[in-house]
């Protein structure tokens, strides 16, 4: 097992992890010093050499992103996703609650290199202790003069506010959550316009996931060069990679991007529990399509899982062993779909209902040959058919699960 | 055509300020806080503060799980449901062990006015999974024995 420094998680576990003292104390905010000496072109640049790309699930390289920001607009903002939801991802709500102040001291790096002097924290309403971890920090940040105005002396201004979502899961869908900030239902807007054409209050804006941004002081003070080369040809860089289910050691570890699923899950999570063998993984969040244990060689990257028919996501990885029901497990994903559904187009609001009816039988044994079929018609229907991309997540386990697992879910139709 | 009728709501024909309807979700909090739920004269106070009207507060408000139109208990138990909490002998189960020592079903209320329980979509726990949480408070890891605690804790500080 090849032991990694740890870079985004070098400070959680140290006392008062999340006070500035400690962040400061560990060389916090030298990276901020570092980019208002530069000019902003010259951070994003630097961004760019990082081949860094965003780690809220779509994976977009983050310095392109703050390229297609206008120069020349006057009003530029900057929000940031704190909106985590996605069923197995529990890494942002650790960096917000343990260290929040590398994640803000990205923020202010970031503002510098698109001109924004506002920008929004969007964080999940559950997350009462990251809230009051933002404000803290925030008003710390405030008293050390890296907020504010005229901030270190360079002339850049910049205010940082929090923002409580209430409970909705599309709201971490970019233009949905520029919606909610807005104070309205979080429903997701038509791209484009792009948020960094017309964003929040119809100003250029870029949305960046806070893991994202807590990679940025190490690419300012390390080099965009160093960070990429670190991971494989297109995933660069270090990993909140999330681990739950069937395994002896659950947890957040960082690892290089391409580190293989199989060292992930055996030597960092303790291996299978009860000595069992692997019948699923999921690799990136549940809206990634399962794999079975022969994939296990996977590196854990972007092209590497899709080579292998599923995707990174968020890098939360949820292992099923051989006992699993899998009928079960595909209706509980379906279900927070349809839940969490926001309603506005049609093939995600009425086929996820269509789907969860066909699970609900098949799980509860009343289900017949013709849920199978209903249950890939509808998901086919909907893979790729909706306005944002909550509808192919929530097609993506139903194909994948009935692609894999067929025979599991005819012999829930044996008795009828 | 006059052009000020482009601005207009929808329902009430106020012209919304983006910066005050951008309050809403802080407003409704707020509101919220009085008396665990929204009121109908909550909603009509967030209407009338942010110049909008009652309807589109209504609008926004429902489409948020975490506002509620109807009273709950003092304490609101949520057992997260998701798929990690499920692989490790959670959700139902823990939501069933709860409501077996309250004496209710999902949704429900204690009769004293005390305990609501629900249950959730993943609360991001799946590394400590199973998961609940009480009000503002999360408890992870959770075991038969720590439920008992829990509960105990809750109804000893009435």
């Amino acid at each position: 097992m090849t032991n990694w420094e740890p870079v985004l998680l070098a400070n959680v576990n140290r006392p008062n992890s999340e006070k500035i003292d400690t962040y400061l104390r560990y060389g916090g905010y030298e990276a901020l010093r570092k980019a208002l000496k530069m000019t902003p072109d010259q951070v994003t640049a630097e961004v760019k050499t990082s081949e860094i790309r965003g780690r809220g699930g779509a994976g977009f390289p983050a310095g392109v992103k703050w390229g297609f920001m206008p120069k020349d607009a006057p009003v530029k903002y900057l929000a940031i996703n704190t909106d985590e939801g996605e069923p197995g991802t529990f890494k942002d709500r650790l960096i917000v609650e343990r260290d929040p102040h590398s994640i803000l001291e990205g923020v202010i790096i970031a503002s510098y290199a698109i001109g924004a002097h506002r920008a929004f924290v969007y964080i999940r309403g559950e997350f009462f202790l990251g809230v009051k971890r933002w404000i803290k920090a925030i008003s710390d940040a405030y008293q050390k003069g890296f907020l504010g105005k005229n901030i270190l002396g360079s002339g850049f201004d910049l205010d940082v506010s929090v923002h409580r979502g209430a409970g909705a899961y599309i709201c971490g869908e970019e233009t949905a959550m520029l919606e909610s900030l807005e104070g309205k239902r979080g429903v997701p807007r038509t791209k484009p316009p792009f948020p960094a054409q017309k964003g929040f209050w119809g100003k250029p804006t870029l949305v960046q996931n806070c893991e994202t941004l807590a990679n940025i002081p190490h690419i300012i003070l390390r080099g965009g060069k160093w960070y990429s080369s670190i991971g494989t040809e297109k995933s660069k860089g270090m990993k909140i990679f999330c681990i739950s289910g069937h395994v002896n050691s659950p947890g957040n570890f960082e690892l290089p991007l391409g580190t293989p699923l199989k060292e992930i899950i055996y030597e960092h999570a303790g291996g299978v529990r009860k000595g069992r063998d692997i019948k699923a993984i999921i690799p990136g969040g549940s809206s990634t399509p399962f794999l079975t244990a022969e994939k296990i060689n996977t590196p854990m990257g972007f092209e590497t899982l899709q080579a292998a028919g599923s995707a990174l996501g968020t890098g939360a990885i949820i292992v099923m062993d051989e006992t699993t029901d899998m009928v079960e497990v595909v209706r509980r994903i379906t279900r927070f779909y349809v839940h969490e559904s926001c309603g506005y187009c049609f093939p995600c609001r009425i086929g996820g209902q269509r789907m969860l009816s066909s699970l609900e039988r098949l799980a509860g044994g009343k289900g017949s040959k013709q849920d199978i079929e209903d249950l890939e018609y509808v998901a086919k229907g909907i893979y790729g058919r909706t306005f944002c991309p909550m509808g192919t997540g929530m097609a993506e386990p139903v194909l994948s699960g009935l692609r894999l697992f067929r025979p599991e879910f005819e012999m829930k139709t044996a008795k009828n | 055509m006059n052009t000020k009728k482009e601005f207009k709501s929808p329902v009430g024909g106020a012209i919304v300020d983006p910066a005050k309807q951008s309050m809403m979700l802080a407003a409704l909090y707020i509101a919220q806080e009085q008396n665990g739920y929204l009121t109908k004269e909550a909603v009509q106070q967030v209407a009338k503060r942010l110049g909008m009207t009652p309807g589109d507060v209504y609008s926004t408000a429902s489409f948020y799980s975490l506002f509620r139109m109807k009273p709950v208990g003092r304490y609101v138990i949520q057992v997260c449901e998701g798929i990690s909490c499920y692989l490790n002998d959670g959700a139902e189960r823990v939501a069933d062990y709860v409501s077996e020592k309250l004496g209710i079903k999902l949704g429900e209320t204690t009769r004293d006015g005390m305990f609501t329980l629900e249950t959730v979509q993943c609360l991001a726990s799946c590394g400590t999974a199973p998961a609940m949480r009480v009000n503002d408070q999360l408890y992870e890891n959770l075991s038969p024995a720590i439920i008992d605690d829990i509960l105990e804790r809750l109804m000893g500080e009435v």
